[in-house]
């Protein structure tokens, strides 16, 4: 029962029933978007103070104190600016392409459980509707790149329905795996199975899940569809006010939503001794965009087909190797042990990477279109 | 050191091959007849010995009797150094055999030469101006322009 | 039934983030390959060499600095050596000396520079440019130190530099020199052995080596490609025959060579530093030279190994106070002629790294 459904049985002694349905989900939808928000403007500001420590320099730091304003006056700016409209490009489909980018990352939050029964729907198929909504993302990417009129903005979206296509399938397979291990697709039962945390009794399936999460988030080194140096913007780049705005909060929205996603699935979510569940569950999502800032001010960026050769070549096989390993442990080793689980699979992965840094190397690694 | 090539030797060796073509020479220079200028540059960069093989330099200079073509050889193999000169002497449509066949380097200095001088290389397969619009009245670096 | 494809033209233009200067190519595409690329440049010109047809010889000092205006040290160097080739004039010791410390380290700058931004390029998000950005601002306090400008330094002079170097240079000059072979190798850890670097830069954008020679390319490009061609060792000039150095080359003529053999000249630059600041002697700085200089009538060609290639200067001088002819050899010019070569059958990524590691900077190619 989550606290949501607790409010409605409590309203409906007083208030007629309609009104007991309506008002535990306009609250859970208020919270649920100021948590967003909120914490989309946080990882701003983050972000941009940890590429600032990256490369040696402050990062911003003149409005309030460290610079906690930074993202307001971001977001003032753009709000601000003269929303311009290619005048050759098709207008509807120009128009709708942030909508439809942006409401899908929205709504994957419905699902996340912020600590015990904090959940706007638990739905017993909650993470088959995470990786289900996520995929209308890339139906907006491809509307923006043809509603554009420029061909540097067709280029970045047809790249970017490449990619999101091919990366759907490892990260889907890892996801696979930790159901598994816990026999329900709800998220907030996934949560509760993990005596142990994912990370450690399927390590092959979170750096499967971790990369093809980074693929799908359009983040460095897999952000070739808004390739500052090549393609200028990509998919966004007749975009301006508002509707970049949109674009720019989706896509930290995005790397929020997989943050949470990815704490929850394998780092055992609110789980944790002495602190508060919820602080628990902000410093799992900071660790994990902590290091996905990290991989981003670092690595370079790889081709399109590189790209898709690692995809294929390389996340696809391995994951369905987790994939048979998790079901042959779940299958056959006792359920009393549950360390062993751990060592096996930390050395089939170990054994998996390897092997694969020998055979498989990008240099020469094409794929034939 | 790159030693400059004396020009009287090798207008020597030119001379055996080509009877006509040598119409000056000076220390290192050597002033060729425009017609003959293709086959004097394809002997000087197949012969053994010289192998001029890297044109360092080709550019022009407007002196008001003439246009005259310089072109800066050197071999890499021998270290040795030549300069080569052909001149028009008509002002209207100045014409030179074009050398990119047998150095691509001469490409985008050939193009800049017609299009701020207005030399025509005859046998170059893109003549287009370089750094002004087609269209651009005159020819800027000559002499005469301004 | 086979799919009907059309390739598109796109113009990669003058405005761009990765065009390093107003640079404007016509690319036509198949899908994602590169067809066919047409570079058109014009963009910055300025008439540099009619304008100096009007000025006196010490006059035209400054218009060589806005040539590689992110190397400007040796673009006057090239200038006033010819200049002194034609005129005869003699340079003294200490001035000799000076001029080689600011040409290497400029040398050390424009590498950082085409370093970093070739990394940036790639798709590393400014962290290698500001990591090399670092080590530049130490070279241009230094410059400032010297003669008080950060990129456009006007300091040699016919016959000399401008003026002495003030007691402070040297000391911050060793400080430097000691810490900076540390930091090179800082930077080749962490990315010459870099998976994603690798894939992305062997192999790239080949130019062999007898298409090298034919198109004339010089400097690191040329050397990547095999030859080992310097021209402060095959022909040295000002007092290089003094120092002992390298000449580093590559085998492949990839992008990752011409990536290497940057970094590794900038080892070599350190190590003439070293030797030239051991041996600067004292003395003047500049030689008697007339103000207004009338070199005898004849011409002159003389060149320097700049950071970009081979830097060459053809004077004509006719006996006046201001040359009859002034033509600049431009070696990024000359090294763009087989950019259609690199690139064709190579992808829209590769287009753009393969142009970032001729490290072409406008100002030079357009004059």
């Amino acid at each position: 029962m989550t606290l949501l459904e607790h409010l409605r049985l409590w309203l409906a002694m007083t208030l007629p029933g309609w009104a007991a349905y309506v008002i535990p989900a306009l609250v859970g939808i208020v919270v649920m978007l100021g948590f967003v928000l909120t914490m989309v403007i946080v990882l701003i500001w983050y972000e941009r103070r940890l590429l600032g420590r990256f490369q040696i320099r402050l990062g911003p730091n003149r409005l309030g104190p460290e610079g906690i304003f930074q993202p307001l006056a971001t977001a003032l700016k753009v709000l601000l600016k003269e929303d311009i409209v290619p005048s050759k490009g098709d207008r509807i489909v120009h128009w709708l392409a942030p909508v439809v980018v942006f409401v899908p990352i929205l709504l994957i939050f419905a699902v996340v459980p912020l600590w015990q029964g904090a959940v706007l729907a638990d739905l017993n198929v909650g993470i088959f509707y995470v990786v289900a909504i996520s995929s209308v993302s890339v139906v907006g990417v491809y509307m923006a790149g043809w509603g554009s009129n420029n061909k540097y903005a067709l280029i970045a979206a047809l790249r970017t329905v490449a990619q999101m296509v091919s990366y759907e399938l490892p990260v889907v397979l890892s996801i696979l795996g930790v159901v598994l291990m816990v026999g329900s697709l709800s998220m907030t039962a996934i949560v509760e199975a993990q005596s142990i945390p994912f990370i450690l009794v399927q390590p092959l399936g979170f750096i499967i899940f971790f990369l093809g999460a980074v693929a799908e988030m359009n983040r460095c080194p897999f952000d070739l569809l808004e390739a500052d140096s090549e393609i200028v913007a990509g998919y966004h780049i007749e975009y301006s006010g508002m509707k970049f705005a949109m674009f720019y909060l989706g896509e930290y929205g995005h790397a929020l939503a997989y943050s949470c996603i990815i704490a929850t699935l394998f780092l055992g979510g609110w789980q944790g001794p002495l602190l508060p569940p919820v602080v628990w569950f902000l410093v799992k999502i900071m660790a994990i965009f902590f290091i996905i800032v990290w991989m981003r001010s670092t690595l370079p960026r790889l081709r399109v087909d590189q790209l898709m050769a690692f995809a294929w070549k390389a996340l696809l096989p391995m994951a369905i190797i987790n994939l048979f390993a998790v079901a042959a442990e779940v299958l056959w080793l006792p359920q009393t042990l549950p360390w062993l689980p751990v060592a096996v699979n930390f050395a089939i992965a170990g054994v998996l990477i390897v092997l694969w840094s020998r055979l498989f190397s990008l240099g020469g690694g094409r794929v034939e279109v | 050191m790159t030693i400059a090539l004396k020009g009287e030797e090798v207008a020597r060796k030119i001379a055996e091959s080509f009877a006509e073509a040598v119409a000056a020479v000076d220390r290192s220079t050597i002033v060729v007849n425009a017609g003959s200028l293709y086959q004097v540059a394809e002997f000087l960069k197949n012969t053994p010995g010289l192998d001029f093989d890297y044109l360092n330099n080709l550019t022009a200079v407007d002196y008001l009797d003439y246009l005259e073509v310089v072109y800066h050889l050197s071999s890499l193999k021998h270290n040795h150094s030549l300069t080569l000169k052909a001149r028009c002497y008509e002002r209207e449509k100045p014409t030179v055999p074009s050398v990119v066949s047998l150095w691509r380097a001469a490409d985008y200095q050939e193009r800049e030469v017609y299009d701020l001088m207005g030399i025509i290389f005859s046998g170059h397969p893109n003549l287009k101006r370089l750094f002004l619009w087609e269209g651009f009245p005159g020819h800027p670096l000559r002499r005469d322009y301004l | 039934m086979a799919l009907k494809t059309e390739p598109i033209v796109l113009n990669i233009g003058p405005q761009h983030p990765s065009t390093h200067g107003v640079f404007r190519m016509k690319v036509t595409l198949d899908g994602e390959v590169v067809v066919d690329v047409e570079p058109v440049i014009g963009y910055l010109h300025r008439g540099i060499e009619k304008l100096a047809e009007g000025r006196t010889y010490t006059q035209n000092i400054p218009l060589t600095d806005r040539l590689d205006y992110l190397a400007s040290m040796t673009n006057n160097l090239a200038y006033v050596l010819a200049v002194e080739k034609l005129a005869g004039i003699k340079v003294p010791e200490r001035a000799e000396y000076l001029r080689v410390i600011m040409a290497e380290m400029m040398r050390i700058s424009s590498h950082l520079m085409a370093v970093g931004f070739f990394l940036n390029d790639l798709g590393a998000m400014m962290t290698p440019v500001l990591y090399m950005w670092r080590e530049r601002e130490k070279i241009i306090d230094l410059f400032e130190m010297v003669c008080g400008q950060r990129l456009t330094y006007n300091y040699m002079r016919t016959g000399g530099v401008s003026q002495d170097i003030p007691e402070e240079f040297l000391p911050a000059l060793k400080r430097f020199v000691a810490e900076m072979p540390g930091y090179i190798d800082e930077y080749d850890q962490l990315l010459a052995e870099n998976e994603i670097l690798l894939a992305r830069t062997k192999g790239v954008g080949v130019l062999s080596r007898e298409l090298a020679i034919n198109i004339a390319a010089s400097g690191p490009v040329l050397r990547a490609s095999g030859v080992e061609f310097d021209i402060r060792r095959a022909d040295p000039y000002s007092i290089y025959d003094r120092f002992d150095f390298d000449v580093p080359a590559g085998e492949a003529g990839d992008c990752y060579d011409r990536y290497r053999v940057r970094i590794q000249e900038m080892k070599q630059s350190v190590r003439i530093l070293g030797q030239a600041i051991a041996r600067l002697p004292g003395g003047e700085v500049c030689a008697e030279v007339p103000q207004l200089l009338r070199p005898p009538a004849g011409e002159v060609y003389g060149r320097i190994e700049a950071p970009k290639g081979e830097l060459g200067f053809y004077l004509v001088s006719d006996n006046s106070i201001a040359p009859y002819r002034f033509h600049i050899r431009p070696p990024e010019l000359i090294n763009l002629t087989a950019l259609k070569d690199m690139v064709v059958g190579w992808k829209v990524a590769d287009l753009i790294i393969i142009f970032g590691s001729l490290d072409v900077c406008l100002g030079e190619i357009d004059r």
